[in-house]
C-alpha cells in the first residue's frame, strides 16, 4: 500500500468474536511503526451479539476516525452474515478477507480467527514484522499468545495460498 | 502523583475517555467520581487503573453533589456521566454555577449522537447555555488530553464548574496523545475555608450569586475571544466553516480548502470572533452535529451563516453528510447498512423472566439496561422504556387508571443497577401512593450494572476496584420502605416458582417486590473470583496477630 495517503481497513463481524481486539492490534502495530492513526467504533449495545464494525486508518495524518463508504482499502469479516452488508465501504480496488479465507482445520482454536485474519492482511500492509508480534503480545494474556502467534502464520500461509490460486482480490 | 504519572508512557494510542483520566492524573485531580453510562464509562474506569482516586456513585446527581463538596474543600475533581445523566445531575448543577468553586469542577458530559447506546440523542451544548457553565469541546484524543486540562485551568481560574462535553466518536476513537510533564501549578491541599454568602443559596445570598455568575461569564466571553482554544484555519476566502467537536475532523477531510473556525469554547461562544471570520469569507457555513446550536447564536448576533438542513440534527455527522452539507446537498441519503440487532445473550439469567411475561400477556413498564433487550423478538416483554428509575412510576401511573382487568397485568421491571440509581423514590412512592390493584416491581438482579460492562455498584458491596464495602441490599430496602411481600428468587433454578409467585402477587391487591436474583453470565466468573479475594482478605486481617500488618487488633 502506498503510505503517502491514508490507508482505510475495516473490520467487521458480531459482538464478541474480537472485532474490536483485532482493529486494537493493527492499530497498535501501525502506531508502534510511527505512523498517525485513529481507531473509531461504537460499543455499547452493539456488544450484545449484534453487529460491530471497527475502523482504522492510518497514514501520514488522519482526520475524520470514520472510514468514508466505498473508501476502505481492505475489509476483514469475522462472520459470514456480515460480509454482504458491509462490501459498500470498499473501493473498487479494495481487498475482501472473509472469514473463510483461513479454514478452521488451520486454527487450534477457532476463537483466533480475528488474529489469523490480521495475519491474511499483513502481508498487504507494508509492516515490520516485529510491530505486528508485539502488537498481538501487548493485546492478549500470555497464555493466548502461543496460540495466536500461530493462527497468525496460518493466516498469512491461507493468504499466500489465495495469491497463488489467483485468488480474486476485489469485490466477490 | 508522580510516580503514578510515570506509569504510562509519554506517548501513547489512547482513546478520548482514556486520554481525560490521564490528564486528570497529570492535573492532580483528588477525586473522580460518577455514573457508569455509554461514552463516559471507560473515563473513571481508565483514572483508576492509572491510579487515581475514582469512585462510583449510585446516580450522576449524588456524583455531582460529592464532587461539589470536594471541590468547596479545595481540590480538583472531575466527574463523569453520559448525555442522560446530566438530566439527573441538573438540579445541583444549575445552583452550583451561583456557588462556584473553589479548587477545580470539571463534569463530562459524554453525549451521543446517532444513538449507539442511549434512549435519546439531546444536545447538551444546551445545558452550558441553561446553567450559564462554560463548555469546551474537544475533537481527538490530544484535545481530550489538552481540553480536560484548560478546563481544570478554567474552572480554578474563575472558581466555576466547567463542563467538557464529549461525544461517542470522541469518547471511544484511539488517536495519538502527548501527555505533558506537570502541566498544571501543583494543587494545594484542600482546607475548609467558611462562605456562608458564597455557598448558603438561600435567596437573600442567591440573588447577589446569580448576578456574579454574569459577570464571571461576561469576562469569559472576553477571554474566549482571544483563547488559543478557537483555533482558525485560514485556507480559501471562498469558504468558511464554522464547526466544533468531531465535525472539525470530517470538515477538514471533506473539504481541505476551506477556511475553518473551530471553536473548542462552545459556551460562552467568541461572537466577535465569529463576526470577524464570517466577514473574511465568502459563504460561511456552521457544521456541527445535532441540534443548530452555533447556528443560533450567530443569527441572534445578527452574524449571517448557512447551517444544514433538517435532516442534518439527526444522527451523527461523517464526512459524506458534510460534503453534502456543504454541497447543499438535501436529497435523500442511502440507507444504513443492515445490521444484526443486539439482544440478550443465550445464556442469560432474564429468558425465564421475559418467557414468563410474554406467555403471561402482562403490561411491562420496563428501564435502562441489558434488560430493555426484552424488548426484542422472541419476546416482545415490553411496553415502555423512558428514563432510568421510571418502570416503578410508570407502572404506577398505569395502574392508577387502567381498568381493573388492565391494571392487574402492569408490572414494572427493573435493573438491580438501576434500581439503586433511582428506582428507590418509585418503591416510596408505591409504598405512598399505592394503586387499588397493589402492584408488582421486579427487580432482574443479576449483580452488576451489565449493559455499561460489568461495572460495581452499591448493591454488589464492592468498590470500583472489586474491594469490599459497604452494601446495600435490594430486598432490605424494599422491606424498609414499607412492601408487604419481598421475595428473593433465583429464575433459572426455578422458572416454575418464579411464575407461580408472580402469578400469585398479581392476584392480589398488595404490594411486591420479586428480587429475580442470578449473576450475569459474563460476571458470574469475574464476581466469584472477587468474592474469594475478598473473603480471603478479610479472613486474614480478621486472625489475631497476623502476619499483614502485626497488630493484634487488625480489623
Amino acid at each position: 500500500m502506498p503510505s503517502s495517503r491514508v490507508v482505510n481497513v475495516v473490520f467487521a463481524g458480531l459482538g464478541g468474536q474480537g472485532v474490536i481486539k483485532a482493529s486494537d492490534v493493527l492499530a497498535d502495530a501501525v502506531f508502534r511503526a510511527g505512523h498517525d492513526v485513529k481507531k473509531a467504533e461504537i460499543h455499547g449495545m452493539s456488544q450484545r451479539g449484534g453487529s460491530v464494525t471497527s475502523d482504522v486508518r492510518f497514514g501520514p495524518e488522519v482526520l475524520s476516525p470514520m472510514i468514508p463508504a466505498g473508501e476502505a482499502d481492505f475489509l476483514v469479516v469475522l462472520a459470514p452474515s456480515q460480509v454482504e452488508n458491509n462490501l459498500h465501504v470498499l473501493r473498487p480496488t479494495g481487498v475482501l478477507f472473509p472469514p473463510d479465507l483461513v479454514p478452521e482445520s488451520a486454527l487450534r482454536n477457532k476463537r483466533s480467527l480475528n488474529v489469523a485474519l490480521l495475519g491474511a492482511l499483513s502481508l498487504h500492509v507494508d509492516l515490520p514484522e516485529e510491530h505486528w508480534r508485539e502488537a498481538i503480545a501487548a493485546s492478549l494474556p500470555e497464555r493466548l499468545l502461543q496460540v495466536n502467534l500461530e493462527a497468525f502464520e496460518a493466516g498469512r500461509a491461507a493468504e499466500r495460498a489465495r495469491a497463488a490460486a489467483g485468488g480474486r482480490h476485489g469485490h466477490p | 502523583m508522580q510516580t503514578v504519572a510515570t506509569k504510562a508512557p509519554v506517548r501513547g494510542l489512547w482513546s478520548g475517555d482514556e486520554a481525560v483520566a490521564l490528564a486528570a492524573l497529570d492535573g492532580e485531580v483528588a477525586l473522580g467520581t460518577g455514573y457508569p453510562g455509554t461514552p463516559s464509562t471507560e473515563i473513571l474506569e481508565a483514572f483508576s487503573a492509572a491510579g487515581g482516586r475514582a469512585q462510583w456513585a449510585p446516580n450522576e446527581k449524588v456524583a455531582l453533589e460529592v464532587g461539589l463538596g470536594a471541590a468547596y474543600a479545595g481540590a480538583r475533581v472531575l466527574v463523569t456521566m453520559k448525555h442522560v445523566g446530566v438530566n439527573v445531575a441538573a438540579d445541583p448543577l444549575f445552583t452550583a454555577a451561583y456557588t462556584g468553586v473553589d479548587g477545580a469542577l470539571v463534569l463530562v458530559s459524554a453525549d451521543d449522537p446517532g444513538m449507539a447506546s442511549s434512549q435519546n440523542e439531546q444536545d447538551n451544548r444546551r445545558y452550558a447555555v441553561a446553567a450559564g457553565v462554560p463548555m469546551l469541546e474537544p475533537a481527538s484524543s490530544q484535545e481530550a488530553y489538552d481540553f480536560t486540562l484548560a478546563a481544570l485551568e478554567l474552572s480554578g481560574r474563575w472558581r466555576i464548574p466547567v463542563i467538557l462535553r464529549m461525544t461517542t466518536r470522541v469518547c471511544h476513537s484511539k488517536s495519538v496523545v502527548v501527555r505533558r510533564e506537570r502541566p498544571l501549578p501543583p494543587a494545594p491541599p484542600p482546607s475548609f475555608v467558611r462562605d456562608i454568602r458564597g455557598r448558603v443559596m438561600v435567596p437573600g445570598f442567591a440573588r447577589p450569586a446569580h448576578r456574579k455568575l454574569r459577570e464571571k461569564l461576561a469576562q469569559i466571553e472576553a477571554w474566549a475571544e482571544t483563547s488559543p482554544l478557537n483555533r482558525v484555519i485560514r485556507a480559501s476566502p471562498a469558504l468558511g466553516v464554522v464547526t466544533n467537536g468531531i465535525s472539525f475532523q470530517h470538515v477538514r477531510e471533506a473539504a481541505p480548502e476551506a477556511s475553518v473556525l473551530k471553536l473548542g469554547v462552545v459556551y460562552p461562544l467568541p461572537v466577535e470572533a465569529l463576526r470577524r471570520f464570517a466577514a473574511g469569507v465568502e459563504r460561511c457555513v456552521v457544521v456541527e452535529e445535532g441540534d443548530p446550536v452555533i447556528l443560533e447564536a450567530m443569527r441572534a448576533a445578527g452574524i449571517p451563516a448557512e447551517g444544514k438542513t433538517e435532516r442534518f440534527r439527526f444522527g451523527e455527522l461523517s464526512v459524506e453528510r458534510v460534503r453534502r452539507i456543504l454541497a447543499g446537498d438535501d436529497s435523500p441519503e442511502p440507507p444504513p447498512a443492515k445490521a444484526k440487532p443486539p439482544e440478550l445473550c443465550e445464556a442469560c439469567p432474564y429468558h425465564p423472566v421475559y418467557g414468563c411475561l410474554q406467555r403471561m400477556g402482562c403490561i411491562v413498564a420496563g428501564d435502562i439496561g441489558c434488560y430493555t433487550l426484552g424488548v426484542m423478538e422472541p419476546y416482545q416483554a415490553m411496553d415502555t422504556c423512558v428514563a432510568m428509575g421510571a418502570s416503578v412510576g410508570v407502572g404506577l401511573g398505569l395502574r392508577h387508571v387502567l381498568p381493573e382487568e388492565q391494571a392487574r397485568k402492569v408490572v414494572s421491571i427493573i435493573g438491580d443497577s438501576t434500581f439503586i440509581h433511582s428506582g428507590l423514590n418509585g418503591v416510596v412512592e408505591m409504598v405512598y401512593n399505592p394503586p387499588a390493584t397493589g402492584h408488582v416491581l421486579i427487580v432482574l438482579d443479576n449483580g452488576t450494572t451489565a449493559m455499561t460492562g460489568q461495572q460495581e455498584h452499591p448493591g454488589t458491596g464492592r468498590t470500583m476496584e472489586h474491594a469490599a464495602t459497604g452494601h446495600v441490599s435490594i430486598e432490605g430496602m424494599a422491606r424498609a420502605a414499607g412492601i408487604r411481600n419481598v421475595d428473593v428468587v433465583d429464575p433459572v433454578k426455578d422458572p416454575r416458582g418464579f411464575e407461580d409467585l408472580l402469578r400469585k402477587r398479581l392476584a392480589s391487591n398488595d404490594l411486591s417486590v420479586i428480587v429475580a436474583r442470578r449473576p450475569c453470565i459474563l460476571a458470574a466468573a469475574d464476581i466469584r473470583h472477587y468474592e474469594k479475594l475478598n473473603s480471603e482478605k478479610a479472613a486474614l486481617s480478621a486472625a489475631p496477630g497476623c502476619s499483614a500488618c502485626g497488630s493484634p487488633d487488625a480489623v
